[in-house]
């Protein structure tokens, strides 16, 4: 029952912001003049928002919402990439080119599939794999006819899928301090399970069995929310 | 990670796998942080299992989690006309909207009918009957797969059905996914699909069911060592 209201608000949600955006847009379009173009905002944009910006951009070919996308998403992954080892030239370098992806790639966006933050994090991520390890990057094509297809019971929904980024970053919160700083050193420092073991001076066991309990317990909370 | 069904046969080609790629592993995917071979193994298991797939999926959400929370990182001055230079640039190619890169679908009507799904079909150059077969011991085949990084050896194996592979531990972990026929050993029985994760406190001896010979995706970071007797005296001679 819960679900489903919820389910709803961020129907709602989606609607306005896409509104919104839509009567901007047209504004903008009548006067052309730079002065006239809105204050960039400040507070982080919800994933409703941000479909709508990525769908302007498909549809549109939308240059403000792609500059609000840029202006949200490219000091992050510049961070991440950092993160990772990147020095300031190169991470500089891979957000533009990361960026420009998502430009190029907005129309196949499919927010039935991920939400926009998740999309653009595999686009970097993949960017960094590319420029950085010169492997190849062996992946799962859905296209392949011998791929087994998900029960139709195992399917998720758009509104699911952009409920998601709240639900973690609530679970994410709700770990113990060590488990959360576990996790970030798996997905923000490209060291093997040994090497998360050395610096946090415990046992290789230990590392393993809390980044086993953490990711356990996230991928349930996923799951079972999103019934 | 609970072992076999029992007994499930009949139409069961595309029944789910019954053992499953770890969380670890499958966060290590999400989060790009694996290595070329066990990617490999990683997303062939998950070709075969919508299961592992959602799980991806939820990992890669807990990355993008992540990001959001991340102290961003200003850009340097011009980044971003920079970008938006190129944008124009772009829109002036022909080709440059990629609507749907994933057009490239089931080629030449061959649809159904392959054994070895993506990724592993590509690294093949083909599907199982364009494997190359070298043969080891009695019973033992393999097929060495060229995977950048030295630390990990890839191949494909075919044991003879019914025949049991030599009794081994391992040195390091090794990761076995299953493409045709089935095997069992003390852990339970594996099937197409199935994955197993086996390290230095496995010691182990899987044996192939009767019926078909039984292929499998073998990922080892470290040589295995051989335990059984015919094994101790095999050691030297068997590289794996
Ligand atoms: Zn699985």
């Amino acid at each position: 029952m819960d679900n489903a209201v919820a389910q709803q608000d961020v129907n709602a949600e989606v609607a306005r912001s896409l509104a919104a955006i839509a009567f901007i847009a047209s504004d903008n379009a009548m006067t052309q003049e730079p002065v006239a173009r809105e204050p960039k905002r400040q507070d982080p944009l919800t994933p409703p928002e941000l479909v709508a910006l990525v769908h302007e951009i498909a549809e549109r070919r939308c240059k403000e919402s792609f500059q609000e996308l840029f202006g949200f998403f490219a000091p992050r992954v510049k961070a991440y990439l950092m993160r990772l080892g990147s020095d300031m030239h190169q991470a500089e370098e891979l957000v533009q080119e990361a960026m420009i992806m998502v430009w190029r790639k907005a129309a196949s966006f499919d927010p039935a599939q991920a939400a926009v933050s998740t999309w653009v994090f595999t686009i970097a991520r993949n960017k960094r794999i590319d420029a950085i390890r010169r492997e190849k990057r062996p992946e799962i094509d859905l296209e392949d006819p011998a791929l087994v297809p998900q029960p139709e019971a195992l399917a998720d929904g758009i509104v699911e899928q952009q409920q998601h980024a709240r639900r973690l970053k609530d679970a994410i919160s709700r770990l113990s301090a060590e488990q959360a700083e576990l996790i970030k050193m798996a997905y923000f420092a490209d060291k093997a399970h040994g090497a998360i073991a050395e610096e946090t001076g415990l046992p290789l066991g230990t590392v393993k069995s809390r980044l086993r309990l953490a990711l356990g317990h996230l991928r349930k909370e996923l799951k079972e929310e999103s019934l | 990670m609970t072992s076999a069904s029992p007994h499930g046969h009949g139409g069961a080609m595309r029944s789910l796998p019954a053992n499953h790629v770890t969380d670890e592993l499958l966060a290590a995917y999400a989060a790009g942080t694996l290595s070329e071979a066990e990617s490999l193994i990683v997303a062939t298991h998950s070709a075969f299992c919508p299961i592992c797939r959602d799980a991806i999926a939820a990992f890669e959400a807990v990355g993008a989690s992540l990001l959001d929370e991340i102290e961003p990182e200003a850009l340097s001055a011009g980044s971003l006309e920079s970008v938006m230079a190129k944008l124009d640039d772009l829109e002036d190619l022909p080709d440059n909207v990629v609507r749907h890169p994933s057009a490239k679908t089931a080629a030449a009507g061959s649809d159904q009918g392959f054994v070895l799904p993506e990724p592993l079909r590509s690294y093949v150059g083909g599907d199982l009957n364009d494997v190359v077969w070298r043969p080891v011991i009695r019973g033992l085949e393999e097929a060495e797969l060229s995977v950048s990084g030295p630390e990990f050896n890839v191949r494909l194996i075919r044991v003879a059905a019914g025949a049991a592979m030599p009794q081994h531990s391992h040195h390091g972990s090794e990761y076995t996914l299953l493409l045709t026929g089935a095997y069992r050993d003390s852990s339970g029985r594996y099937a197409r699909g199935d994955f197993q994760m086996a390290d230095g406190d496995v010691d182990h001896q899987p044996t192939a069911e009767p019926g078909e010979p039984c292929v499998c995706l073998i990922v080892t970071d470290a040589p295995i060592k051989l335990t059984g007797p015919v094994g101790r005296l095999l050691n030297p001679f068997i590289r794996y």
